[in-house]
């Protein structure tokens, strides 16, 4: 008995060690970066590790730095993300409930055709996109990017959620069915509520999308006032040849800061699976 | 025999689309109908004859200066890729017709032979209500499919067909000069002309390598991570995951160009410890063999959380009675790995992977800002030695003009990853027994 308890000692100890080093790997660029937006200067390169003064300079700077604009593009981009994220996991949703659920004749080809397609090198269309929304006269607004986002978003979540929702077992459909549940009634009640953790996950990689983006958004929006975070970030380091770094710092933790305030916030229902609970009740 | 109804049906809606469901009395269908048919002419009747003459000709008159009274004049031409992307949608539209035409005629004829049959047509209400039953998951695809064909289809092959035309620079620049069709001579170049076909291998084979190995590290770490969080015994598993999570939760654009900044070859921190230790400082991003480290590093810690977070929920759903019952017959903890857990998470996953794998060969993030492709490499034709396909590509298009070229490239890049990947899907769990879980 003492055997198998030092066994597992031996391997919680070490297992803690890992973490440990695993953590401390992930948190190093995030403080290294904290550090660096509260640190005086404009230079990107430090003597130690903590700064030996800190200063609020360039977060003022961000907000009152009328040069910068960064309030407007925050804004813009959680517009932006937020409404691509709910009309893209509403297209995603269709697509997967109807190739999960129903046996149509040309279902494998919409899979492997959805598959194929999300393979294409995206910004590949980028001129095409470009012309299209001139043609359409939607050069240089935020509906654009929402529409090219949402429009996307089957393509890359489409499978995986069909894998998720392959495994709320169908006797749950054939039970409601009985009951005289419609198609309808089926995907709203049964499978909207178990595929909480997935719709989830989906949602966020939707919404974190648009933040990290600044491939489309810097080709599609002009004007300044119209920018996302993506592009002005990218800006102010690429037109200053990294002077501004530590402002760029500064805007870098206000970018990530709710992002992962939302992340902590949702994570319990991504790894939650309800579906095993239900299939077992 | 009779079948005057069908016949008269199915000419009627050839003839003018509706005019059959009028006649089978289905009138609010048959009305939608001719107002579908009754847009699209007006439409076509402008615009479909140049849509089949820009497509042939991509333009005939090109820019250049004319006498008007002894003064010369700059006269306006054709503008090939304007007139391209017109007419190819005009195109899409025409064919969407067609089906919609089709469609139409079908109904009718079926209606028809109804009615000939005895039956009375549907009323309206039925029709809605057997399309909400039957035609169900087609219904659900319309929406979705409206955004794909518009902003992905129709650009893919948009940019198809410019890789057999000779739009570059710096000779073929609208609206200068004219675009002209010239069948596969791009392809040609680009496999065969010197020049072009070092650069083009080179980058391809780095491309094959990068995509594996990121895919695998990233995948394996994640598992790892994940098993060592969830396994028994250990204690504060959310504090662990949401440190975990961290990478993940800073946009990727901040995370790559901040972790440049620390590889910095002369003063980022991380040279900085080496040299506290007393080892020289590694040229992380100036040679290409360190250079080519180094993004296989950074995409592990970019990518190793998200993998985490998906085999976590994998390990959630795996019934533990099933370990249960591992455990009664004795089973190690390699056992229960091998035979319960990697099994169940790889069937659950295997799309993912596959994803994974098509999004690390166009990862075009992680070389762009963390390298943007350099060390630069002397021999290659505006690439550097990280550059993958992609960002290879994306050079070509937004700073050579070489829009030909790049979609040549393109084509080549879906080529393989649609083959590798589609044989590879085919042949998961998940798609030959998707119904295995019941």
């Amino acid at each position: 008995m003492s055997g198998v308890k030092f066994k597992t000692r031996i391997r919680l100890t070490f297992s803690y060690l890992m973490l440990v080093i695993l953590s401390v790997a992930a948190l190093y660029p995030a403080i290294w970066i904290l550090f660096s937006s509260l640190r005086p200067g404009k230079s990107l390169y430090s003597k130690t590790f903590i700064p030996e003064t800190f200063t609020m300079e360039h977060y003022r700077a961000l907000f009152y730095d009328n040069t910068l604009l960064f309030p407007t593009w925050w804004l813009n981009t959680f517009k932006i993300a937020l409404f691509s994220m709910i009309l893209g996991v509403f297209l995603t949703l269709l697509t997967s409930y109807a190739v999960s659920r129903f046996r149509f004749k040309a279902r494998k080809t919409t899979m492997s055709g959805l598959l194929v397609l999300g393979m294409f090198p995206g910004f590949m269309s980028m001129i095409a996109i470009y012309l299209l929304l001139k043609e359409f006269d939607l050069l240089d607004t935020h509906m654009a990017l929402i529409m090219v986002y949402a429009a996307g978003a089957p393509l890359g979540g489409t499978l995986i959620a069909k894998g998720f929702l392959d495994t709320i077992p169908r006797s749950l459909d054939e039970a409601a069915r009985i009951d005289g549940a419609s198609n309808f009634g089926i995907f709203w009640r049964i499978i909207l509520p178990l595929s909480r953790p997935m719709i989830t996950y989906m949602a966020l990689t939707q919404f974190v999308g648009p933040w990290v983006d600044f491939i489309f958004a810097r080709l599609i929006l002009r004007t300044k006032e119209k920018w996302t975070v993506a592009v002005g970030m990218w800006d102010m380091v690429n037109s200053n040849q990294n002077t501004n770094f530590t402002t760029f710092a500064a805007g870098a933790v206000l970018i990530s800061i709710p992002i992962m305030i939302l992340f902590f916030f949702l994570q319990k229902l991504l790894v939650e699976g309800l579906t095993a609970g239900a299939s077992k009740g | 025999m009779q079948r005057h109804h069908t016949r008269a049906a199915t000419i009627l809606s050839t003839l003018f689309m509706g005019l059959g469901q009028i006649y089978n009395r289905q009138f609010i269908k048959g009305f939608i109908f001719l107002i579908v048919e009754a847009l699209s002419l007006t439409y076509f009747i402008e615009k479909l004859g140049r849509a089949f003459w820009g497509i042939v000709t991509l333009g005939t008159t090109s820019q250049h200066f004319e006498k008007v009274k002894g003064i010369a004049k700059l006269v306006k031409g054709d503008h090939s890729i304007f007139i391209l992307i017109q007419s190819l949608i005009t195109i899409i539209f025409f064919v969407l017709f067609l089906i919609a035409w089709y469609m139409n005629i079908r109904d009718a004829y079926k209606n028809g032979a109804a009615r000939d049959a005895g039956q009375t047509p549907g009323t309206f209400k039925q029709s809605i209500r057997y399309i909400l039953d039957y035609k169900f998951a087609q219904t659900f695809l319309i929406l979705p499919s409206v955004g794909i064909l518009l902003f992905t289809v129709m650009p893919i092959i948009f940019m198809v067909m410019l890789a057999f035309t000779n739009y570059s620079a710096p000779n073929h620049m609208p609206p200068a000069k004219l675009v002209d069709w010239v069948g596969f001579e791009t392809f040609h170049n680009l496999v065969a002309l010197k020049s072009w076909s070092h650069t083009f291998y080179g980058v391809l084979t780095w491309t094959i390598i990068w995509a594996i190995l990121s895919t695998v590290t990233t995948y394996f770490g994640g598992m790892l991570v994940a098993m060592l969080i969830s396994q028994q015994g250990v204690r504060f598993k959310g504090i662990w995951r949401a440190i975990l999570i961290v990478p993940y939760a800073i946009p990727q654009m901040i995370s790559l160009l901040l972790m440049r900044n620390l590889f910095n070859g002369q003063f980022g921190p991380i040279n900085q410890y080496l040299k506290f230790f007393g080892l020289g400082g590694l040229p992380w991003l100036t040679d290409p063999f360190w250079a080519k480290v180094t993004v296989i590093v950074v995409n592990m810690w970019v990518g190793i959380p998200v993998s985490m977070l998906l085999i976590m929920g994998v390990l959630t759903t795996i019934p533990r009675d099933m370990y249960e019952a591992a455990e009664v017959d004795g089973a190690t903890n390699y056992q229960k790995f091998r035979i319960i857990t990697l099994p169940m998470v790889l069937f659950s996953t295997a799309p993912t992977l596959i994803a994974q794998f098509a999004g690390n060969i166009n990862n075009f993030n992680a070389i762009f800002l963390l390298t943007g492709g350099s060390p630069v490499n002397g021999d290659y034709q505006y690439a550097g030695s990280t550059d993958l396909l992609v960002t290879w590509l994306y050079k070509l298009t937004l700073d050579q003009n070489k829009y030909n070229m790049a979609s040549a490239i393109g084509i080549i890049i879906f080529l393989i990853v649609a083959t590798f990947s589609i044989y590879n899907y085919r042949r998961t769990k998940s798609f030959q027994e998707e119904d295995m879980i019941q």
